[in-house]
């Protein structure tokens, strides 16, 4: 075998980096675009895009875009109903997701393995598919409130929440999860007889961590990024609007491109910080979606 | 094996109830409407009570024919050309139209070849849902390798001993957290035919010699612009799958291949690719999904065209169904999708079987 000297070592190191240097900006220069042009003027921002000062805070600089962009959509009101909603979702999913897993992991009853399989097999229809016979559905269900009974769902929190909270791939994973626990803990606990609610609380929820903080990461994701054409029809009043949605104010007559790249870096701005902090449980959340295969 | 301990019915419907109707409710119930609007007449809003009409909508749908089309002579019988030499055909609503031929009402032409003197000319009931059609299955034919295969080079090149390398992972992965939308919006900058950059940049590779394209605009260019932009955005989360994958395989086995002198090549082909066939399948099985649910992308930058090359069939199912109040047509794009799915999730199972 031929010995690497020292100074080849180096240039290979040097060139390792490099490679991945290069991948890293094919990964990131949309974003750079984006945040540098929102803070640029319309004109300056299209006549930099032939060059790399499209990629650098030069000229022109200031956060003029964003005040615009405040003005002319309620951001504030839409950044927090998407908060809400996701929040909401969120917590709701993994309650009745992992409750519901844990009935199919560890008690044993009659339909059980019939009602599972039913569940999973909903995983190949996208939702794009079903949205328009869902939005026949929602907008005859009833509502008991608090001004008490009302039909229609449309124009409300609910209608962004609810259908939301159940899916196959959240009760997959708690599943996969469950079946790998220790199930002497489990029939220890009944044993000593604890209820299966004690048995859910107190042995299973402690030693789930890392299966709710996917379920809870992968969920979000979807809540926030993905929440565009539900919204778009079921939603006409501007107070229950996600973010999403608002895009649609910057595509009137002319669009104004610093105002957009603005909204959009605004857009973003919570879950790049949410994915910085917590880079690790992202990247580990998906990963165990796959260790299984 | 069923002990006292774990055996209870009541508790077990109890807990698994509240997630069932949930799904029940909003997937389900969803899915069997689309069924049943697929075989009737149903519109959004219609003055006229909705009707039974059997299959119908899928025989509007799929209905496709071949024509065989005889060049026009003149008395002398000779094949008439036109000032380029080519050959000129009867019009094909001579027979779409004709009422001689009642099989081939309301198609249209689709495409068509030469076939020694004679053209064959495709037709079908509907030329767009066929475009939508045959546009999904090359979407997903040709993004599965490209963002398997590229998730799988990340992987390799990310699963080395460096210093910092974690921070390359994270950046990698970074575009699967920011939302399909936003990204859509941002790549219509990169594809512009004027002040997009990525045709600056090719002119500053070549010198000013690239001619600008309009990516989006070009019905060559615009499908494979969508692949390129939704096969980068998902690329980590695969590159992730797959380096979980790597991390399986035990380092024993490299060492052992190091000891017996084996090229890398050699190691990947006959160490890691081995112990990656689990994953690979899981790999396949998401992006296939994901590829068929195509919709967001086309919504946002090309709303199905230019002339239908980047129509597909959920963004079909979405204005038909919504854009234009047409719920049964919509609903009936929806059911064939959703055999389509099943169709291959099934002969995936069975090809990534466990041999015993």
């Amino acid at each position: 075998m031929a010995q690497v000297s020292p100074k080849n070592e180096g240039l290979l190191l040097v060139s390792r980096y490099l490679v991945l240097g290069l991948v890293a900006a094919i990964f990131l220069f949309p974003l750079i675009f984006m945040m540098v042009s929102s803070l640029k003027p319309d004109a300056q921002l299209l006549a930099d895009t032939s060059s790399l000062r499209a990629f650098l805070p030069v000229g022109d600089v200031s956060l003029d875009n964003y005040f615009a962009a405040f003005d002319r959509a309620p951001i504030g009101r839409f950044m927090l109903n998407s908060v809400l909603i996701t929040v909401t979702t969120v917590i709701l999913s993994i309650i009745i997701c992992s409750v519901a897993a844990f009935s199919f992991v560890y008690l044993e009853w009659t339909g059980r393995n019939v009602l599972l399989s039913i569940i999973l097999a909903t995983l190949i229809i996208p939702f794009e598919t079903i949205a328009v016979p869902l939005l026949l559905l929602v907008s005859r269900l009833p509502w008991l409130g608090l001004e008490g009974m009302e039909w229609g769902w449309l124009n409300t929190y609910r209608v962004q929440i609810i259908p939301w909270i159940v899916d196959a791939l959240t009760v997959f994973l708690f599943v996969q999860y469950f079946k790998d626990l220790p199930r002497e803990l489990i029939e220890a606990a009944r044993a000593e007889g604890a209820s299966w609610l004690a048995v859910y609380r107190r042995v299973v929820m402690p030693l789930s961590g890392p299966v709710l903080a996917t379920a809870a990461i992968l969920k979000a994701l979807k809540m926030y990024n993905e929440q565009y054409l539900w919204p778009l029809i079921v939603v006409q009043d501007e107070a229950h609007r996600p973010i999403m949605v608002g895009l649609g104010y910057f595509f009137q007559l002319d669009v104004a491109w610093g105002e957009l790249m603005a909204y959009l870096t605004l857009i973003s701005i919570p879950v790049l910080l949410f994915y910085l902090i917590m880079q690790r449980a992202f990247i580990a959340s998906i990963a165990s979606t796959g260790v299984k295969g | 094996m069923a002990s006292k301990l774990t055996r209870s019915n009541g508790a077990g419907w109890a807990f698994a109830l509240p997630g069932f109707i949930l799904l029940f409710l909003f997937i389900i119930l969803p899915f069997f409407f689309a069924f049943w609007f697929s075989l009737t007449n149903q519109r959004l809003i219609s003055p006229n009570p909705t009707e039974f009409v059997g299959l119908s909508n899928y025989e509007n749908l799929l209905g496709v024919s071949i024509l065989t089309l005889e060049p026009e002579r003149d008395e002398a019988g000779q094949v008439v050309r036109d000032a380029d030499g080519a050959i000129s055909y009867p019009r094909v609503r001579t027979i779409t139209r004709n009422p001689d031929f009642p099989q081939y009402k309301g198609m249209r032409e689709w495409f068509r070849w030469q076939s020694g003197e004679n053209a064959r000319v495709v037709v079908a009931k509907d030329v767009v849902f066929m475009k939508a059609l045959t546009n999904t299955m090359l979407f997903v034919l040709i993004i599965v390798p490209l963002q398997g295969g590229g998730a799988l080079g990340l992987a390799l090149l990310i699963n080395q001993k460096l210093r910092g390398i974690n921070a390359f992972r994270a950046i990698y992965f970074t575009p699967v957290v920011i939302s399909i939308v936003v990204i859509s919006l941002l790549w219509r900058f990169i594809y512009d035919g004027d002040d997009g950059l990525l045709n600056n940049v090719l002119a500053a590779l070549t010198f000013g010699a690239f001619e600008p394209v309009d990516w989006l605009g070009n019905t060559d260019t615009a499908l494979g612009s969508i692949i390129v932009m939704s096969a980068w955005q998902a690329m980590g989360f695969h590159m992730v799958i797959w380096l979980s994958g790597l991390q399986t395989i035990p380092a024993t086995l490299y060492e052992v291949a190091a000891i017996e002198g084996s090229s890398s090549w050699q190691t990947f082909r006959y160490v890691t690719w081995p112990g990656l066939r689990n994953t690979a399948v899981l790999v396949l099985i998401v992006i296939t999904m994901q590829a068929f649910a195509l919709f967001a992308q086309i919504d946002v930058m090309t709303n199905g065209g230019p002339l239908d090359s980047t129509q597909t069939l959920v963004f079909q199912a979405v204005e038909r169904g919504y854009g234009k109040q047409d719920i049964s047509g919509g609903s009936t794009i929806s059911v064939i999708l959703f055999f389509i799915v099943l169709l291959i999730s099934l002969v995936q199972r069975y090809l990534t079987r466990e041999k015993r």
